[in-house]
C-alpha cells in the first residue's frame, strides 16, 4: 500500500489506566490491519484476551499425552516388575491390577503435571531472560499495557487510535528489535 | 453514589480502591522484618536446632533411643507423619478444588494454604526416613534397577504411599510456584539492588503478556484438575497404610474418606492459626476480610462434623459388628491405659468446634483462632490414638504392650513444628503471602465510561 517497499519495523508502547479504554485500542488497532499486538495485563483478564481473539491453548495436549504416558508408564513398572521376578507375596496373583492402580494412578497425575509445566514454558516462552525494552514496572500493578509494531510509514496512523483512548503513557521505540 | 456504595458492600474486597493498592499493600510486607518476625524467627531457628539433634543422636544410637519396641512399632513418627501430610491437604483443597469450583473467597487465604501445603509436605516427607532408622536405606523405598532386578513390592500400601506423597510434593510445589510467578514479577518491579536481581531471576521473565496469561490461565486450570483427585487420592492412601493391615481399629473400609475429611480438617484449622496473626501483624484485614474468616470457620464446622460422624461410625460398627476383638479394641480406646488421648481427642475435635455453628464465635477473630489451636491438637491426637491404641491392644493378651514416647522423639515431635515455622516465616520475607494478580481478578476492573448493560454484552 505504501511507496517504500521497506519492511522496518516500528514499536508503540501505551499504557491505560483503564480497562475498556485498552480493549477499545485493541479493537481500534485491529480494524485499522494492524496484526502485531501484544498486550500486557496485571492479572488474567479475559476481555482483553477475548479482543485478540485467542483459540484453544495446545498445553491442553502436554497434559493429555503426559497423563497417559504416566498412566502407560506406572502400569508397566508395576506388571513388567512383578512378571520379571515373580515372587508370589501374601497369597495374592502375581500380577494383581488393582493393587496397582494406585502406582498408575500417582503417575498418570505426576507426569500429568510435568508435561504441563513444559507446555506452559514452550507455548508461553517461559523462562525468558532477555532484556525488554517494551515494558513497565506499571503493568504488573495497575495498568494495563499495549504493545503494537508498526511499519514505519504507519507510526502516525497508530499513535492516533492509541490516543483517542487517552492512555496514561505512550512510547514510541525506534526500532522494534527487542519486543 | 448511594448505589455505588451499595454495590461495593457486595464485592469480597469493599475496601480495596485501586489495582495498584495491592501490590503497594503486599509488597510492603516484603520490606524489613520488625522485631516481632526475628523473635519468631530465632526460636524457630532454635527448635531446628533440636530437631536435628535429636535426629543425629537416634542416627547414632540406633533406633532404640526412641520409645518404639513390640508391639507398638509406629509411634510419634508416624503420627507426624500422618498429621504433617493431613495438614497439607487444605493448602490443595483451597488452590485447587475451590478454584474448580469457582469460590469467591479463595483468593485472599490461598497462597498462605499453598505455602503451608508445601512446608507441611516437606516436614511430612522427614518422618518416614527419621521412623527408618537406619535412614541411609531410603532409597530402597524407590524402584530402581539394582544388581538383582530385585524390585519394590507394588501390592504394599507403604510403596502406594511413597508414590503418592513424592508426587503429591512435586505437584503441589509445582502448583505453588507457578501461581507465585506473576507475583514474584510484581515484587521484582517493585524491589531494587539484590533484591531485584533474585526476583529477576525466579520470576521466569514474567511480563503478563496476553500469550503468557492466555496458557498459564489453561495450565492452572489443568494442574488445579490433576491436584484435586490426587489430594484425594493421597490422604486415601495414607489411610490405607492403616487400612490394608488387620489390626482391630485398622481395618475399616471408612479409613479412606474419614482420613481426607481429617485432614482437611486439620488443615483448614492450621490455615486460621497462620493467617489470623498475620492478619493482624501486617493490617490485612482489607484482604482477609471477616467474610473470608467466616467461609474458612464454615469448612471448618462441616469437616468436624464429618469426622465427629466417622468417630461415632467406627465406634458404633465395633459395637453392632459383634466382634469381640474389635469390640475390645474400641473399649479400650475409651476406657483403656490411652483413654486421656482418646478423650483429647474427642473433646478438641468434636466438642470444641460445635461452637462455630454462631456467629458471634465464627466473627470473633480471638475464639476462632483458640479453636483451631485446640483442633490442632485434637487432630494430632486422633492420629496418635489411631496408631498407638490399636498397636498396643492387639489379639492376644500376651502381646500387648506400653508405648511412652522418649525424649529424642518428642525432640523431634517439637522439632517439626519449628521446621515447618522456619520455612513459612521464610516464606513471608520472600514470596508474597497473599496472591497479588489473583486478587486483582475479583476486584472490579477500573472503567473510564459507564457503560450500560446492553452495552457491555455488545463489547
Amino acid at each position: 500500500m505504501s511507496a517504500t517497499t521497506s519492511v522496518e519495523k516500528r514499536g508503540l508502547l501505551a499504557g491505560y489506566d483503564f480497562l475498556d479504554s485498552a480493549v477499545d485500542a485493541i479493537h481500534g488497532l485491529k480494524k485499522a490491519g494492524f496484526k502485531e499486538i501484544m498486550a500486557y495485563v496485571p492479572y488474567p483478564e479475559h476481555h482483553i484476551e477475548a479482543a485478540l481473539g485467542y483459540g484453544q491453548s495446545p498445553v491442553r495436549v502436554f497434559t493429555l499425552v503426559g497423563g497417559l504416558t504416566g498412566a502407560a508408564t506406572g502400569l508397566a513398572l508395576t506388571t513388567w516388575t512383578s512378571a520379571y521376578w515373580p515372587l508370589v507375596v501374601g497369597g495374592k496373583p502375581i500380577i494383581g491390577i488393582p493393587a496397582y492402580i494406585v502406582i498408575t494412578f500417582e503417575l498418570a497425575v505426576l507426569f500429568g503435571a510435568l508435561a504441563t509445566l513444559i507446555g506452559l514454558g514452550i507455548n508461553a516462552h517461559i523462562p525468558d531472560f532477555k532484556p525488554r525494552v517494551a515494558y513497565d514496572p506499571e503493568f504488573s500493578a495497575g495498568r494495563y499495557g499495549l504493545f503494537v509494531e508498526v511499519p514505519a510509514d504507519r507510526v502516525d496512523e497508530a499513535k492516533r487510535i492509541l490516543e483517542a483512548q487517552e492512555p496514561a503513557e505512550l512510547r514510541v521505540g525506534e526500532e522494534a528489535a527487542h519486543a | 453514589m448511594a448505589t455505588a456504595t451499595t454495590e461495593r458492600g457486595a464485592l469480597t474486597h469493599p475496601d480495596v480502591e485501586r489495582l495498584s493498592d495491592v501490590n503497594t499493600d503486599i509488597l510492603k510486607i516484603l520490606s524489613r522484618p520488625g522485631k516481632g518476625w526475628w523473635a519468631l524467627f530465632l526460636l524457630a531457628a532454635a527448635g531446628v536446632g533440636v530437631f536435628f539433634t535429636s535426629w543425629v543422636i537416634q542416627l547414632v544410637r540406633g533406633i532404640g533411643v526412641s520409645g518404639l519396641n513390640d508391639p507398638v512399632g509406629w509411634g510419634v513418627y508416624i503420627t507426624c507423619f500422618v498429621f504433617w501430610v493431613g495438614i497439607a491437604h487444605s493448602g490443595t483443597l483451597i488452590s485447587a478444588i475451590l478454584f474448580l469450583f469457582r469460590a469467591p473467597w479463595r483468593q485472599a487465604v490461598y497462597r498462605t494454604a499453598e505455602a503451608m501445603t508445601v512446608f507441611a509436605v516437606m516436614t511430612a516427607g522427614l518422618f518416614p526416613l527419621i521412623h527408618l532408622g537406619r535412614m541411609w536405606h531410603g532409597y530402597w523405598l524407590f524402584p530402581y534397577p539394582n544388581s538383582r532386578f530385585l524390585w519394590p513390592n507394588f501390592k504394599s500400601p507403604l510403596i502406594w504411599d511413597v508414590f503418592a506423597v513424592t508426587t503429591y510434593f512435586t505437584v503441589s510445589a509445582t502448583f505453588f510456584f507457578l501461581g507465585t510467578i506473576p507475583d514474584i514479577a510484581a515484587a521484582r518491579d517493585g524491589a531494587t539492588g539484590l533484591r531485584k536481581r533474585f526476583y529477576q531471576v525466579i520470576s521466569l521473565g514474567w511480563r503478563g503478556t496476553d500469550r503468557q496469561w492466555h496458557h498459564f490461565g489453561k495450565a492452572y486450570i489443568f494442574l488445579a484438575a490433576l491436584a484435586t483427585p490426587l489430594v484425594l487420592s493421597v490422604h486415601s492412601v495414607v489411610s490405607w497404610d492403616f487400612a490394608m493391615a488387620i489390626v482391630p481399629g485398622w481395618h475399616a473400609t471408612i479409613f479412606a474418606p474419614y482420613f481426607v475429611a481429617g485432614a482437611i480438617y486439620s488443615g483448614v484449622a492450621m490455615v486460621i492459626t497462620l493467617i489470623v496473626p498475620m492478619r493482624k501483624v501486617w493490617g490485612l484485614e482489607k484482604y482477609v476480610t471477616t467474610k473470608h474468616i467466616d467461609a474458612l470457620a464454615k469448612l471448618c464446622l462441616l469437616t468436624s462434623l464429618i469426622v465427629l460422624y466417622s468417630y461415632l461410625c467406627e465406634f458404633f460398627l465395633a459395637w453392632y459388628s459383634g466382634g469381640v476383638i474389635e469390640r475390645a479394641s474400641f473399649w479400650n480406646r475409651l476406657f483403656g491405659p490411652y483413654w486421656w488421648a482418646t478423650w483429647t481427642m474427642l473433646t478438641c475435635n468434636g466438642l470444641v468446634p460445635i461452637m462455630l455453628w454462631f456467629k458471634r464465635v465464627r466473627h470473633s477473630i480471638p475464639a476462632l483462632w483458640v479453636i483451631s489451636i485446640f483442633v490442632n491438637i485434637g487432630m494430632w491426637f486422633e492420629r496418635y490414638v489411631i496408631i498407638v491404641t490399636s498397636l498396643h491392644h492387639e489379639y492376644e493378651p500376651f502381646a500387648w504392650g506400653m508405648y511412652r514416647p522418649s525424649h529424642v522423639e518428642v525432640g523431634i515431635l517439637v522439632g517439626s513444628f519449628a521446621w515447618f515455622g522456619f520455612w513459612f516465616l521464610l516464606f513471608t520475607r520472600i514470596l508474597p503471602p497473599v496472591a497479588i494478580a489473583e486478587l486483582k481478578e475479583v476486584l472490579p476492573p477500573p472503567l473510564r465510561k459507564i457503560r450500560k448493560p446492553a452495552e457491555e454484552a455488545h463489547a
